[in-house]
């Protein structure tokens, strides 16, 4: 067996394999260059690939992403990293406003493709404005496609995806995951966006994660195993496309939902999920649909108090076997 | 930074009149949006140019027929000065199927991205550092191409102008800002929100970016100011900023009198209509009255029959709502 790689190697393993295909791949953010990256995703790629296709920026997220989309706009396919994913507040406007508008708003004329990469989640004490999971600030807005992984593999697979793909995408990479090891993504490996993956079988419950939400998600299912309660868990891989398909097939054979994201309760994407399933799925369901969010609270800092407020192992499991029993 | 004060240097006659022409088509155009706008036939806002015209065909000449250009939602000159015609603009405002952007995007949001003007931005600023992204790329493909963002008095006062010159100073990129000073940020005098007398030139050292204020009315002096950064940009020597004066004819938009602005000021500028300034010059050159009328009839014509032809023209198909959305052409987000 070859050794496992971590998902932190496999961020700048997945960057490389694309910019060694395509000459005009191009990378920028701050400090992603001769600092290899402050989670330490991006070392290697100056070395490799000199600064003519690895620039360090200033600390002006608007630039960083405005100049990615520019760049987009006229030939090449940047790679913009936003240290954290917090920051895309100081950069919202081209989320919001431009890049996902742009095709549309021209008649098809201008295409986009552009992935912007951040560290997004919590669980690592960093506090309010360093550790939120963000995802559906970028949820809300139709237009951009987004990539959240949960292994190594499949970063290195759907970066391919995102880097090739000539619609934006906002790539999440999750904090609390980088350390996490896994298999390596074989050579030439491309997960397609918009495929969700059933991470383990099972036939009592279901339950739908992202990201970080599917290793936890996994261990309550391993201790679920030990009460009889069979519990099958989707990895989405993706909000945009979303894969509800896969989430209703398997809720057919279960008949039990839950949704566990770590983006807070309040206006979390779990919430246009479960109004899908009660759409769609509404005849299979023998119970109520349930999510597991962060409460609504800003990010505490302490992690007895962190712990409280994102979903953890035992609440997930306290879910589902209150679902399992109803 | 410079101010220039003397009058533009010679220019000859029909390389002037052809500059004239376009300006006078940019003019009637917004005077058509504006009679179909008051007639109900355009929707939503208008902001339109009158009075700019010489920033946008004096820099527009001043380009090569690939390099990039970036407007606001005041860009019908713009675009019309990069080849979209008064046709093709007017049926975008009023609706219709044959509009630039399929109607989809509306009077603020005109583009030409087959002549390289990649569109009209309605966030203030937002689009400086899109510009400076495409000159980056430019300068990592090595085109020799340019790009140019034009924008407001008002536009200097936010974030993304001033990340933009920092990145465009630093990273040393092939591109123009290009302000078009018209001294108010919509209602309010542009110096009673500002610390500086020239609201982008007086912040372009701070980012040691040259800059020169121009007399934006002027086609000729903006024709080579805009020269002159294009050649120090193409020479790899970076940046350049020029604030451009000038004064808009109508309100900031819709039907907005501008009732705000003091008669004084509105006759003095109105004195100094671009399109007067160069008729006489044509004059003084021996333009004589039979050939400038021969002009002006032609693009009376052209801006009658594009309204026609924008009338005539089918709306928007509502199946459009639901094209263009991903590259693949559909709207599909989910299984």
């Amino acid at each position: 067996m070859a050794d496992l790689s971590t998902y932190r190697d496999a961020v700048s393993e997945g960057i490389a394999r694309e910019m060694r295909r395509d000459p005009d791949v191009v990378c920028l953010g701050e400090d992603i260059g001769a600092a290899g990256g402050v989670f330490k995703t991006t070392v290697g790629l100056l070395d490799e690939f000199g600064p003519n296709r690895v620039w360090d920026t200033p600390i002006s997220e608007q630039a960083i992403v405005g100049a990615a989309m520019g760049a987009a706009m006229t030939g090449l396919r940047p790679v913009a990293e936003i240290m954290f994913s917090d920051f895309l507040a100081c950069c919202y406007d081209y989320l919001a406003n431009e890049i996902p508008k742009m095709r549309y708003m021209t008649g098809g004329q201008v295409t986009v493709p552009l992935v912007v990469r951040t560290a997004n989640g919590g669980g690592l004490g960093f506090g309010a404005q360093h550790s939120q999971a963000v995802e559906n600030w970028v949820f809300t807005v139709p237009g951009l496609k987004i990539a959240a992984p949960s292994n190594p593999a499949d970063v290195v697979g759907m970066m391919a995806s995102a880097i090739r793909s000539d619609d934006p995408v906002v790539f999440f990479e999750h904090k609390g995951l980088f350390a996490s090891k896994g298999e390596p993504a074989p050579s030439d490996h491309v997960v397609p966006l918009g495929e969700a993956v059933v991470a383990r079988p099972g036939s009592d419950v279901t339950i739908a994660a992202l990201a970080s939400t599917v290793p936890l998600a996994l261990a309550a299912a391993d201790r679920l195993a030990a009460d009889d309660i069979s519990v099958e868990v989707v990895d989405l891989r993706c909000l945009v496309p979303l894969d509800a398909r896969t989430v209703l097939d398997s809720v057919g054979r279960t008949s039990r939902l839950l949704v566990v994201e770590e983006n807070p309760f309040q206006g979390g994407w779990g919430g246009t999920l479960v109004s899908i399933v009660a759409d769609e799925g509404f005849e299979t369901l023998d119970a109520p649909i349930r999510r597991v969010a962060a409460d609504c609270v800003p990010l505490p800092f302490a992690d007895a108090l962190e712990d409280e407020v994102i979903p953890t192992v035992d609440k997930v499991v306290d879910a589902v076997r209150r679902l399992a029993a109803y | 930074m410079t101010v220039s004060t003397e009058q533009s240097a010679a220019v000859d006659a029909a390389s002037l009149l052809d500059l004239y022409q376009q300006m006078l088509l940019i003019r009637e155009t917004e005077k058509a949006a504006f009679d179909q706008f008051m007639s109900g036939k355009v929707k939503g806002t208008t902001h339109l140019a009158a009075g700019h015209e010489a920033v946008a065909v004096g820099a527009s000449s001043a380009l090569r027929d690939d390099d990039y250009v970036f407007a606001t939602y005041r860009g019908h000159h713009h675009a019309i000065a990069r080849g979209a015609s008064p046709g093709e603009c007017l049926a975008e405002l009023m609706s219709k199927a044959t509009g630039l952007c399929k109607a989809k995007g509306g009077s603020m949001h005109l583009t030409k991205a087959d002549h390289n003007m990649l569109g009209s931005y309605a966030i203030v600023g937002a689009h400086l550092p899109i510009a400076a992204g495409a000159a980056w790329s430019a300068k990592l493909r090595g085109t020799g191409q340019v790009a140019v963002a034009f924008f407001g008095d008002g536009a200097t006062n936010i974030g993304a102008f001033h990340e933009a010159l920092n990145l465009a100073s630093v990273w040393k990129l092939p591109v123009i800002f290009v302000c078009e000073n018209n001294f108010y940020m919509e209602y309010t005098p542009i110096r009673s929100v500002t610390s500086v007398a020239h609201p982008a030139a007086d912040r372009a050292s701070a980012n040691a970016l040259p800059a020169e204020v121009v007399d934006g009315n002027d086609v000729v002096a903006v024709h080579e100011a805009v020269v002159r950064a294009a050649e120090r940009a193409r020479a790899g020597n970076g940046p350049t900023l020029i604030e451009a004066e000038t004064y808009r004819h109508y309100g900031h938009s819709r039907t907005d009198p501008g009732k705000y602005r003091p008669e004084d000021e509105v006759a003095y500028w109105m004195e100094r209509d671009p399109l007067r300034i160069t008729r006489d010059r044509l004059g003084e050159l021996g333009v004589d009255r039979d050939a400038l009328e021969a002009v002006e009839a032609s693009v009376a014509k052209t801006v009658r029959d594009a309204v026609e032809e924008a009338l005539g023209a089918p709306d928007a198909d509502p199946a459009e709502a639901f094209t263009d959305m991903w590259a693949d052409g559909s709207a599909t987000w989910r299984t």
